[in-house]
């Protein structure tokens, strides 16, 4: 009785020996790798400012930063969806009806297939509009840097 | 001939006890009758509006993994207040007649489930252009009368609404009698294939001027109280 006893002290004392070190390890963990948001990678998120997520600004077009940047959206496109099947953001900047609803019109660059030839109408290709566009808003950069306007 | 008078005769001449007693019996025929109605008619509505419920839809209607799923995302099932509207909502009237015609056409739905016809994605992707279709139409038929039991033009804020928004509800909606399906499709489901022209005309799509409608070209009279009014 007494043998056995003294057989699981030692070992429960390993045990949890074990699980402070391995927890330890696992929360300070970054696998060497530095961060430039003043926490640890392995950190939580930091919690939502409460201000919900950014709406768009739904004034006129923002300017460009560089040359060939896509234009950013000058509206909100909560709940405007693009499938494989059907997209939304054709409804009014087709070829067919931008006049009507006085949209932007799609980009003739758009209609350029794999193969490089030119198609009559916007190319499969080019059907994940929010890819490469996204709205306009005024968040500010996450990280400061230095980049400047083409000028 | 002669026979039939003299029968009509001892007929109408019975004693006054049986007459009484006929009355009684009649007169509580009618309560009971009367009675059972209201209990019947009880029953049967609660009956119905049980059937109205989401997990009832969801246990028989081949629609958890693929429309319902669709659904969840959108702004009728989880929105800032948590107002919702359920399937019922939209998809059953709520007028008596209306919906029990509606609970009629809902069993060969059950029908469907049962055979297992669209039990896959790819038997669903096949069927959703004409299921799709069918609720369109109905959608159209009723001047989408199921959307209007909660947004009512007469309400409409149109300081609160965008410019396209105000000019597409004073034209297409109240001057010239749209429905609100003839705009707002895919608003809860995602939407079937469409021909919109990406690449080249997809035959397998579904046409611009079905899911569009080219909207009147004249001012038709005007029909619901409704439209009327908020016209002016």
């Amino acid at each position: 009785m007494k043998k056995r006893f003294f057989a699981i002290v030692p070992a429960t004392v390993l045990a949890t020996g074990l699980m402070l070190l391995t927890g330890v390890s696992q929360a300070s963990d970054d696998g060497g790798l530095a961060t430039l948001r003043g926490a640890p990678v392995s950190a939580s998120e930091k919690s939502p400012t409460g201000d919900g997520l950014k709406k768009a600004i739904e004034t006129e077009p923002v300017e460009r930063n560089y040359l060939d940047q896509p234009p950013v959206i000058s509206h909100a496109i909560d709940d405007y969806r693009i499938t494989k099947d059907a997209n939304k953001c054709l409804d009014c900047h087709s070829v067919e009806n931008y006049k009507k609803e006085k949209a932007t019109r799609v980009s003739k660059t758009h209609f350029e297939a794999y193969d490089g030839k030119t198609l009559a109408n916007v190319s499969s290709r080019r059907q994940f509009c929010t890819q490469c566009h996204i709205p306009q808003t005024d968040a500010k950069p996450l990280v400061p840097n230095t980049f400047q306007h083409a000028k | 001939m002669g026979t039939d008078p003299s029968v009509k005769v001892s007929a109408s001449d019975r004693p006054g006890k049986r007459r009484g007693e006929r009355k009684r019996i009649i007169s509580i025929s009618v309560m009971v009758t009367f009675v059972l109605g209201i209990v019947f008619a009880g029953v049967f509505n609660v009956a119905l509006d049980w059937t109205n419920q989401e997990e009832f839809c969801l246990f028989c209607h081949e629609m958890k993994d693929n429309v319902y799923r669709e659904y969840q995302t959108t702004i009728h099932y989880t929105n800032r207040t948590g107002v919702r509207a359920v399937c019922a909502d939209c998809h059953v009237p709520r007028e008596f007649v209306p919906k029990l015609i509606r609970k009629v056409k809902a069993a060969k739905e059950v029908w469907h489930k049962i055979l297992g016809t669209i039990d896959t994605p790819e038997k669903f992707a096949e069927y959703r252009p004409v299921i799709a279709q069918n609720e369109w139409k109905r959608m159209k038929d009723n001047n989408s009368q199921e959307c209007r039991n909660c947004h009512d033009p007469k309400f409409f804020d149109f300081s609160q609404q965008g410019y396209r928004s105000v000019n597409q509800h004073q034209v297409g909606l109240l001057a010239k009698g749209q429905a609100c399906i003839d705009c707002h499709k895919g608003v809860a489901h995602r939407l079937p294939r469409l021909d919109q022209g990406v690449n080249l005309a997809d035959p397998t799509g579904i046409s611009l001027e079905i899911f569009r409608p080219p909207v009147p070209a004249k001012e038709t009279p005007l029909t619901g109280e409704t439209t009327t009014e908020s016209a002016k």
